[in-house]
């Protein structure tokens, strides 16, 4: 029996293990990864005490930082669903049940889905959702990225060094988010932004030969060897039972909490992006991983269990 | 087991790269690393083996395995 699982190991999950340990409470991570989307990003310069790292060595750290205490790790396992029965947790795997007495939610999302012909079939043919992962191997090649926000600039920024030309595809009329990421952005040479277009479809033979695209009302082919999606996140929660209703969630699917990362059933804690948090930031998810452990505290110290 | 020969098509940034690096050195085993963002080579011959441009993909003994899959490794191993 744990005090405490925490269902997923990103900037969230993590922080709340570490808060968990510092209040010596047996405490189990399940997670399919490490350090989640933040261990995907590129170049991270607003983690407060970091200037600048990357993605993947900032998740090293917070690894690094949870393995310091005596805390539980079920690497690569999923948490299918989550029920609750009197007072008791059972979060189920792929290889079993397991008790806790609270639960953190903290499984974050995944990437949301552009839904338009060729997507799923060319996945992983030139069309991937992983810049940082799947990049390099578009050296010297044309790339097309697809969205307007902070993570198409990640990736186009990723990309500027390692492809010949990079076509960045935004709906809107401009690019929006982090004013240095759009500056340097607009200062590489070799990205073309296509503002006001619509991407319709992704086409080629065994692998992606190019998209079509409808800019400013014509419509026309770009060719293209790869196909970066960066259209922002899903919440990704699991399913949980309760025996008198349903966990709620936002029109978005994100687990519903208050102030204190409280959920509609007691004891069940969410943070981090998988909740009805506003801002998606590495940040923010930290500080609720924080906020969620120490509910859990209190939570347990109040109740009376045997 | 620790004689069959493993290839493993990798990134430098990939976490999931990392990761299965990780659990081959963490049971002993030598592997050949082929880094297909610097190697073209190396590349085009992930591509052909495995017919998709994600990565890891590993080749043991020619059983191909695309992606971190703990459990396909451990077969093909053994």
């Amino acid at each position: 029996m744990f005090d405490l699982i925490v269902c997923g190991a990103g900037p969230a999950g993590i922080t709340a293990a570490v808060y968990a340990a510092r209040q010596n409470l047996k405490t189990l991570v399940i997670s399919e990864n490490i350090g989640g989307q933040a261990a995907l990003s590129g170049d991270i310069e607003n983690y407060t005490g970091f200037q600048f790292i990357t993605g993947p060595n900032l998740a090293k750290h917070f690894e690094d930082h949870l393995r310091h205490f005596d805390v539980e790790l079920n690497e690569n396992q999923s948490v299918s669903s989550i029920e609750k029965k009197s007072d008791l947790f059972r979060v189920n795997t792929g290889e079993g049940s397991i008790k806790s007495r609270t639960v953190v939610v903290a499984t974050g999302g995944k990437p949301r889905r552009l839904g338009i012909p060729g997507e799923a079939e060319f996945k992983n043919k030139g069309l991937t959702y992983c810049a940082i992962c799947d990049g390099p191997i578009f050296s010297g090649k044309e790339v097309a990225v697809v969205g307007g926000g902070n993570s198409a600039l990640d990736a186009t920024l990723q990309l500027t060094g390692i492809a010949s030309k990079v076509h960045l595809i935004t709906l809107n009329r401009e690019i929006t988010g982090d004013s240095i990421m759009i500056g340097k952005v607009g200062n590489s040479d070799n990205v073309e932004i296509h503002s006001n277009t619509k991407t319709l479809e992704v086409f080629g033979e065994t692998f992606v030969s190019g998209i079509k695209v409808e800019e400013s009302g014509s419509e026309k082919n770009l060719d293209v060897q790869g196909v970066f999606i960066e259209i922002g996140w899903v919440p990704n929660p699991p399913k949980v039972k309760f025996e008198s209703g349903e966990i709620l969630l936002d029109k978005g699917g994100a687990i519903k909490i208050n102030e204190h990362c409280e959920t509609s059933i007691p004891g069940l804690y969410a943070a981090g992006d998988v909740s009805s948090v506003p801002e998606r930031q590495i940040i923010v998810a930290a500080g609720q991983g924080c906020i969620a452990s120490l509910g859990v505290f209190k939570y347990l110290s109040t109740k009376k269990f045997n | 087991m620790a004689d069959k020969k493993v290839m493993v098509y990798s990134t430098p940034t990939c976490p999931w790269c990392k990761k299965t690096k990780e659990y081959l050195n963490s049971k002993g085993i030598e592997y050949e690393n082929l880094d297909v963002g610097g190697n073209q080579e190396a590349a085009q011959e992930m591509i052909k083996k495995s017919g998709q441009m994600g990565v890891p993909v590993l080749d043991i003994e020619g059983k191909i395995i695309i992606g971190f899959d703990q459990k396909a490794i451990d077969e093909a191993l053994a």
